[in-house]
């Protein structure tokens, strides 16, 4: 029993910072209406400032301090967010802005780097809570002890400004109708800039607050992201509330999680997300989500059509190219190559999702990645043969989608797209943790193609006819009267269920068949390399893909294949600059900014203008 | 103190002219929406836009205060263009916007809701404080710690109402106050109206309801298709029964 109670008092402390980290980006999604996947950046930043500023800061008060500071540090931090990179694009459609957010972690990273180096930080312990306190004889660090009382002084304080104040009234109405709310006469671009400071100093304070806990490193970010996703899935987006509950909650869990099943601590959370989310699909204090009922922003969807002869003529002239390549190109050219059009495949199959489809996946590295370590598996395990091993990969992921989606497909917009990337996450702290098996962060190696596919010329044309093919495939679909119902199912859930069309099962086989062309790139991938790390299942990799789909332009047919090749490109050249990630994430916010169409709608654009192209009405 | 005489024209059209429309177009999109549509409202009256479901008249509305951007044309409140504003600016100048549909905040309660339109005290207009709010609405002030979702039709709309009070307007822009609410609640709206209009307020509001308009208005613009078919006083309208039959709902 005593022990019982420890272990809830430990956990109540653990849930300090996932609360205030959750709880930031509950409040910015409220307003704005944008998931800022950079929160996790900001807790990042929180910790290290933190870090820095108790080195400078003496004693006990430089302590609280310095932790005080740090939260406003990244306070003004996401004000510069706010202001240089969101305000910009908060007209483009709304998954647009998070591709800019994308572009400031890749930002935040390297510059973190630069500033703190790569080692990891050992965070200092708190002056004058250094020892233990036995409460029921078992011993409690007096740290936590302290975080037990601060968290719920916190969380009062944010409840007294959101009920009492009237910045707190703007704010929760703002949540509810921020057109009125401007109508009314308040400054939006400031209630924005405002709420923006606050949630980004509450996670700046989580990073700082658990700096006695743990450190400061740069995977930190990340590593917050998928609980604070299923923090704030299971409280209800947008409840304070709501994030405590659900923080404790995952805490204490995860507290009794390492005690009784160290291996699967992350395993378990998932668990308790998936029960809450069957019985309260909104959270346990959330409500159902009505974004987008005043009208989608952007211009008018252009109907697709098949590609035009000169399109077709040009994609021709580029096939003949890559099957010549072998003549010309050195062995290097074809490596790139080859990884060019794997990636292609993979960024296809999540734009069809995306795009066709309307289902944002922020997840998708699960199948690509799945694809890969079911082939791998398969090979190191029962020297299956590499033949047989190539086609149950994919299957394998599209299984894995249409598990992962049958419980996803229960929620619809963000609460979509974040139970996604909580899967993905998932499938990757089971790669990760599961090392006998998978071998953990060392990966598996040793896979290569059968010997008739071994050269590199050979695996380079098998390659080629797969990867077009498939994306022959995904065009093809998104033509057929599957495509049509699974727009319809986008553009207007309610009218296609009217019309006869069963929209969840539409969805579910969209994602299956996506997850599938993911694996499938995936199989390529594991051959090509002839090993796969856990790194191919990172959120990381899902944001490649994502941010390829949008820089190629989601309203685009072809925007996912242009934009995978524009981004290795970019990536090959970038690669060779110490600091790739930071010309990379500005690269990111400025075409954003610039080119809010992606590639491909922007040349089309330009192309009208200077009259090479003709203007379509309707 | 000397003025010049385009200051005291401008004034005395000011004075005249509260809002001026001068041609607007707007658009959803590609549909064009409003096609140069003008017309005035006069210092202290009231106007009634008028036309069929679908003629334009809520983004009539929403185009002066510009949470629909206009393409082209102009207009000028109390003198001044108002166009190039976002929508809070507008609010701050003095135009009161209350929406048709009722977009209360659910979420928050009667006193809540006032909160967030509440605005500093205006020298032109009548300042508002939500004791008077609740005098000239008593069902509201009885309701004044429910939550916006438990209201009843009628009390949302005066909700609507008494919240863009706050803001102590000089000139109410009211979108279709009058539907879907019970027909007491209708006879208790115009009499809100009449009382307004008494305090000093100029009150533009789009109608379907002909006889509501009949209760409340001076002066009528009827509108199809985007288009301005007829401006003039209640009276005149009247007067010719044939523009009220090719307009209007029968």
């Amino acid at each position: 029993m005593e022990f019982f109670i420890a272990q809830i008092l430990t956990g109540l402390a653990n849930a300090s910072s996932l609360f205030l980290v959750a709880c930031g980006l509950s409040l910015i999604f409220g307003v704005t209406r944008i998931v800022n996947f950079a929160h996790g950046s900001l807790y990042m930043i929180g910790a290290y400032t933190g870090y820095t500023l108790m080195q400078v800061l003496p004693g006990a008060i430089g302590f609280w301090a310095a932790i005080i500071l740090a939260g406003l540090v990244v306070g003004i931090v996401g004000v510069l967010i706010e202001i240089l990179v969101l305000r910009p694009v908060y007209r483009a459609p709304e998954l647009f802005q998070l591709v800019a957010t994308f572009g400031v972690i890749l930002v935040i990273q390297d510059l973190a780097l630069m500033i703190w180096g790569p080692q990891d930080l050992l965070g200092p312990r708190a002056p004058g809570l250094r020892g233990v306190v036995r409460i029921l004889g078992e011993p409690i660090p007096k740290y936590d002890i302290a975080l037990l009382i601060i968290t719920p002084i916190i969380a009062l304080a944010l409840w007294y400004l959101m009920t009492q104040t009237r910045m707190g009234v703007l704010v929760r109405a703002a949540t509810q109708d921020r057109e009125m709310v401007g109508a009314l006469g308040v400054n939006q671009a400031w209630l924005f800039t405002g709420v923006f400071a606050l949630g980004s100093a509450l996670a700046g304070l989580g990073g700082a607050l658990q700096l006695p806990k743990g450190g400061a490193d740069l995977l930190m970010d990340f590593n917050i992201l998928a609980p604070v996703f299923v923090v704030v899935v299971i409280g209800g987006m947008g409840s304070l509330p709501g994030a405590y509950l659900a923080a404790i909650i995952i805490s204490v869990l995860n507290v009794f999680g390492v005690t009784y099943l160290p291996q699967s601590t992350l395993v378990l959370m998932f668990v308790v997300m998936i029960v809450v989310l069957m019985i309260r699909p909104y959270g346990l204090f959330g409500r159902e989500e009505v974004a987008g009922e005043h009208g989608q922003v952007g211009e008018p969807e252009r109907p697709i059509k098949p590609a035009s002869s000169v399109m077709r003529g040009i994609v021709v002239v580029l096939l003949i190219g890559f099957v010549f390549l072998p003549l010309g190109g050195s062995s290097y050219s074809l490596v790139f190559v080859t990884d060019m059009l794997i990636f292609c495949l993979f960024a296809a199959s999540l734009h069809f999702l995306l795009g066709t489809g309307g289902l944002v996946s922020f997840g998708h590295a699960a199948y690509f990645g799945g694809g890969a370590y079911i082939a791998a598996l398969l090979i190191t395990y029962s020297e299956t043969p590499m033949e047989i091993a190539f086609v149950l990969a994919p299957f394998g992921a599209g299984l894995t989608a249409l598990a992962i989606g049958w419980v996803c497909l229960r929620l619809t917009g963000v609460y979509f797209a974040m139970l996604t990337l909580a899967f993905a996450q998932l499938v990757w702290s089971l790669v990760f943790q599961w090392g006998s098996v998978t071998g953990g962060d060392d990966g598996l190696v040793n896979i290569w193609p059968a010997e008739w596919l071994k050269p590199t010329v050979t695996y380079f044309y098998f390659v080629l006819i797969l990867s077009v093919a498939g994306i022959l495939l995904l065009r093809h679909v998104q033509h057929s009267p599957f495509g049509f119902a699974l727009r319809a199912a986008r553009d207007s859930h309610r009218q296609a269920e009217a019309t006869g069309i069963n929209t969840r099962q539409i969805q579910l086989i969209a994602f299956g068949f996506a997850g599938f062309m993911g694996g499938l790139a995936g199989a390529m991938f594991v051959f090509s390399k002839g090993s796969v790390f856990p790194n191919e299942l990172e959120i990381a990799r899902s944001f490649d893909a994502l941010i390829v789909v949008f820089l190629g332009g989601v309203k685009t047919l072809a925007g996912g294949v242009v934009g995978a090749g524009f981004f290795k490109g970019l990536e090959e050249t970038l690669l060779r600059f110490e600091y790739w990630r930071l010309l990379m994430g500005l690269l990111i916010i400025f075409i954003v900014i610039a080119a809010p169409e992606g590639i491909v709608g922007s040349l089309r654009k330009g192309a009208e203008r200077i009259g090479l192209r003709r203007v379509e009405n309707q | 103190m000397s003025i010049s005489g385009e200051g005291v024209f401008l004034q005395m059209n000011q004075a005249r002219n509260m809002l001026e429309v001068r041609s607007i177009n707007s658009f959803y999109g590609k549909a064009h929406v409003l096609r140069d549509l003008s017309f005035e409202a006069p210092t202290g009256e009231v106007i009634a836009l008028l036309g069929r479901n679908g003629a334009g008249k809520s983004t009539t509305m929403k185009s002066v205060m510009q949470i629909v951007r206009t393409q082209s044309g102009d207009v000028f409140f109390k003198g001044q263009s108002i166009t190039k504003l976002l929508p809070h600016k507008i609010a701050k100048l003095g135009l009161g916007y209350v929406p048709e549909d009722r977009r209360i905040f659910t979420d928050l309660t009667v006193i809540e809701n006032l909160i967030v339109g509440q605005q500093p005290e205006r020298i032109d207009a009548v300042k508002w404080t939500q004791e008077m709010l609740f005098d000239l609405f008593p069902n509201l002030a009885e309701r004044r710690n429910n939550r916006g979702k438990a209201l009843s039709g009628g009390e949302q709309q005066m909700l609507t109402i008494a919240r863009t009070l706050m803001g102590n307007p000089s000139f109410l822009l009211l979108d279709e106050p009058s539907e879907g609410v019970a027909p007491i609640i209708v006879e208790q709206m115009a009499k809100v109206i009449t009382q307004l209009k008494s305090e000093g307020l100029t009150i533009l509001l789009s109608e379907q309801n002909l006889h509501f308009a009949q209760l409340v208005a001076d002066r009528v613009v009827i509108i199809e298709s985007g288009k301005q078919k007829f401006y003039g006083t209640l009276q005149e309208m009247n007067e010719r029964p044939e523009i009220r039959n090719a307009y209007l709902a029968a």
